[in-house]
């Protein structure tokens, strides 16, 4: 299956990815640090192969409706753009949610808030999980920690879209968009054909009022009782997920004393902080977050009942390590360490925070 | 029952219903214009044998529950991004007929940039633009095509146009687009208009099959509650003060 | 074998190529690589820095903030990058625009005058090539045969057509890189 070896930029295999995934339209507004997508898309010119639509929009807010157009009419669609633009999209997104549509957004993180800076950060966590917009409802969102798995999430993110009819995020940040990597990349999955579409779809997504009544994509409900029913099956969906779509990645876990938990370029940082620390003897360990949404619960919660601590690493000034804290409970202390504002924490800094604030306490 | 049902058999039928205005009892209050521009809409659907192909997308306003009303596929839109969402489903479905139904608070206040790019962009689609010079749903605030002077729940003393600018005259402005191909003001208030109306829509849904660029078709139209005249006296002061600001008439064809 | 370098200088040097030659070298040299640039305002003109790693293992940290190598274009990544070179580890200059050479006595320090070598030849875009030539000499973790394959891949077919002169210019830079 896999085939091609490559070297390539976070942000250009997110397009790569899109049209061997069968995309069939990607809408976006340029903003640093994700520019590279919509250029390397023009550079492909993928209408002319597999006929996919590319189309830079007028804003991020345009693009994101385009998106909900296009996912309306049962189409694999995306976008991608950067944490302000990513804030001009909640309104679309949470349509999309209401409407239960389908599509995958990629936000790669740079420093906040306001216009912040474009460097990168990891500081819409709280976004993306809590509150990419208005209403009862989340998004499923995966965090990439190398050029690899950009590419691979853009599959997944895909897959879990249409499985439950809803947008998905990929939350990166601008070292994982910006940097170059060796990159296998699988075989292209072709477009579906309309009927295909219709065939599989047609139950909600609007192909024509062919041979069946018509459908309506929407998100209101005057009545409130119908629109509870609605936030009803939104909720079965997302208990769903729970149950089924965590993801994470555990290394040097079974024999630690302390744990780092941390996703993307956070955890490829501490994954060097636990070499060091495992080279001066300290028995440490990673636990990465691959799903961020659904959240690795479990696995924090069993971890807690034996190992004397947790740092939380993100590149934000303490958002995920709330959801480390819920999922650990009291037993065990759960600490923070993070850079922000567009800096980067060392391996040593990560190091000396995990002594300082867990071993070394302890001691 | 429906309306043709009422019909006797015996009779000879002059008129019927047309089979996509669906039975559902609509929702906009007695003297409304929207009722009337949905039936053109439907007819225009009808007669073009587009029903199996055509998405409306209908966003926030009074008739972003349009799609109760006439048989076809709809996309409930973002208020103001109607022209976005008819963007994305015709570039993936570019045999669809895809027509916008918006408001004037919709299209010329929040939505104007979508609109404007659409406008630009030559999208292969068609605006049906109701212009009542007033927000309907929220209870009869100004907006941005209100005329000087006009009493509004956020003008009460009339707007004043040093305060709020003048009146907005979309139809006029992106006439001047390369990507629009036709613009058109029309009205309902009486069966020529009407009549005239539909050959506007059809024009319209030709040029989007053509793929001739955008058409907007602007619907000078009454809001009787947002006024507070009956219906008649409301056709009555949209003749003596819309028509002389938004005059009726093709503003571009191509 | 894990070699963490930093390529650092103006924007318009050829830095953030440089590196992309060294990468995709390294993936000729069936190498784990990483390419993390400086990005922003600084690539309009400013300094432009890129960290590569190279390594036989998977790599943890794309980021590194000690490196076992320094090749460094102007005075202000001189400053910048000259502290932060590993104890035994290796700094590669061009003299050229440098008012305060290196002082640490506890690296190897290199010197290759490129800048003025190529503009003899006058051909100033084989500056980085030729810097890169002299990287390859003293750190010869890649062959010079996966440096010209490496060379190849990173850049477009319709910059082909100067292969033969960036070759001729990793050479060139192989020979007359000298010690401090």
């Amino acid at each position: 299956m896999k085939q091609e070896v490559r070297l390539m930029k976070g942000n250009e295999v997110i397009a790569e990815a899109a049209v061997r995934a069968g995309c069939d339209a990607y809408f976006g507004y340029p903003i640093t640090p994700q520019t590279e997508v919509i250029e390397t898309l023009m550079e492909m010119r993928p209408w002319e192969t597999t006929g996919m639509v590319v189309l830079q929009a007028e804003s991020e807010i345009a693009s994101i409706n385009m998106v909900y157009g296009a996912a309306a009419c049962g189409k694999k669609v995306m976008t991608s753009s950067s944490s302000p633009g990513i804030s001009l999209m909640g309104e679309g997104i949470s349509y999309m949610a209401g409407a239960q549509l389908p599509c995958v957004i990629l936000n790669v993180q740079r420093g906040g808030p306001g216009l912040g800076t474009i460097q990168p950060a990891q500081s819409d966590y709280f976004q993306a999980i809590k509150a990419g917009g208005h209403g009862d409802f989340r998004m499923l969102v995966l965090a990439p920690n190398s050029v690899q798995e950009m590419y691979d999430h853009v599959f997944l993110a895909f897959e879990l879209a249409f499985r439950y009819r809803n947008p998905v995020m990929i939350l990166s940040d601008g070292v994982i968009g910006q940097m170059m990597e060796k990159v296998e990349l699988s075989e292209a999955v072709r477009r579906l054909t309309d009927e295909e579409v219709t065939e599989r779809y047609g139950d909600w997504a609007l192909t024509g009022r062919h041979h069946r009544n018509r459908n309506i994509v929407t998100s209101v409900q005057l009545d409130p009782h119908i629109q509870e029913g609605v936030n009803d099956t939104l909720l079965e969906k997302y208990r769903r997920a729970e149950r089924e779509e965590v993801r994470y990645e555990s290394t040097d876990c079974d024999d630690a004393d302390y744990v780092i938990v941390a996703y993307g370029s956070a955890a490829r940082i501490s994954s060097k902080a636990v070499e060091m620390a495992r080279e001066e003897g300290h028995r440490v360990g990673l636990l990465r977050p691959i799903t961020l949404y659904p959240f690795p619960t479990a696995p924090i919660r069993e971890l807690a009942g034996r190992v004397k601590g947790i740092l939380t690493v993100e590149m934000s000034t303490g958002q995920m390590v709330e959801d480390v804290r819920l999922s650990a409970g009291c037993s065990v202390p759960v600490e923070y360490y993070g850079r922000y504002g567009g800096m980067i924490p060392t391996p040593g800094e990560v190091y000396e925070a995990l002594k300082t604030l867990l071993i070394e306490k302890q001691a | 029952m429906s309306m043709a049902e009422v019909c006797n058999a015996n009779e000879q039928l002059v008129y019927a219903k047309n089979s996509l205005v669906t039975d559902n009892v609509m929702h906009y209050c007695p003297g409304c214009s929207h009722g009337t521009i949905h039936k053109v809409i439907a007819e225009v659907v009808s007669d073009m044998g587009l029903e199996n192909r055509c998405i409306g997308v209908s966003p926030v306003g009074c008739s972003v529950l349009a799609y109760n009303y006439i048989d076809i596929d709809w996309a409930e839109a973002a208020h103001g991004r109607a022209c976005a969402v008819a963007t994305g489903i015709k570039r993936v479905c570019p045999d669809k007929m895809v027509f916008t139904y918006q408001g004037d608070g919709d299209l010329a206040a929040i939505g104007t940039g979508e609109t404007i790019h659409a406008c630009n962009r030559g999208e292969n689609i068609t605006v049906i633009y109701v212009n009542n010079a007033i927000y309907g749903m929220t209870g009869g605030q100004m907006s941005p095509t209100t005329l000087p002077g006009m009493v509004t729940a956020t003008s009460p003393l009339g707007r004043d146009v040093k305060l709020h600018g003048y009146p907005y005259k979309i139809g006029d402005m992106v006439a001047m687009l390369d990507g629009v191909c036709y613009v058109t003001r029309q009205a309902v208030n009486s069966p020529a208009n009407v009549r005239k109306a539909k050959k506007a829509v059809r024009t319209a849904f030709e040029n989007s099959m053509a793929g001739k660029g955008l058409s907007l078709v602007e619907f000078v139209a009454t809001c009787s509650s947002g006024w507070k005249l009956t219906p008649v006296a409301a056709n009555r002061w949209m003749e003596e003060n819309l028509f002389p600001a938004y005059p009726l008439g093709d503003i571009k064809n191509v | 074998m894990k070699e963490e370098i930093i390529i650092a200088g103006f924007g318009g040097q050829g830095v953030l190529s440089m590196g992309k030659i060294l990468a995709y070298s390294g993936v000729m040299q069936d190498y784990e690589v990483s390419w993390m640039p400086s990005y922003g305002p600084e690539m309009r003109g400013g300094t432009a820095n890129v960290t590569v790693i190279l390594s036989d293992s998977p790599i943890s940290s794309p980021i590194a903030h000690d490196f076992d190598t320094a090749i460094l274009l102007n005075q202000q990544s001189m400053d910048k990058f000259e502290p932060m070179i590993k104890p035994g580890g290796v700094l590669i200059y061009d003299p050229n625009g440098i008012v305060h050479p290196p002082t640490r006595t506890d690296i190897d320090v290199y010197v290759l005058e490129a800048t003025e070598e190529c503009a003899r030849r006058g051909n100033t875009r084989l500056f980085n090539t030729m810097m890169l030539g002299g990287y390859l000499k003293v750190r010869p973790a890649i062959t010079v045969e996966n440096a010209f394959k490496g060379l190849k891949k990173s850049l477009p077919e319709r910059a082909w057509k100067s292969l033969p002169d960036n070759e001729t210019a990793i050479l060139s830079g192989m020979e007359l890189i000298r010690r401090q």
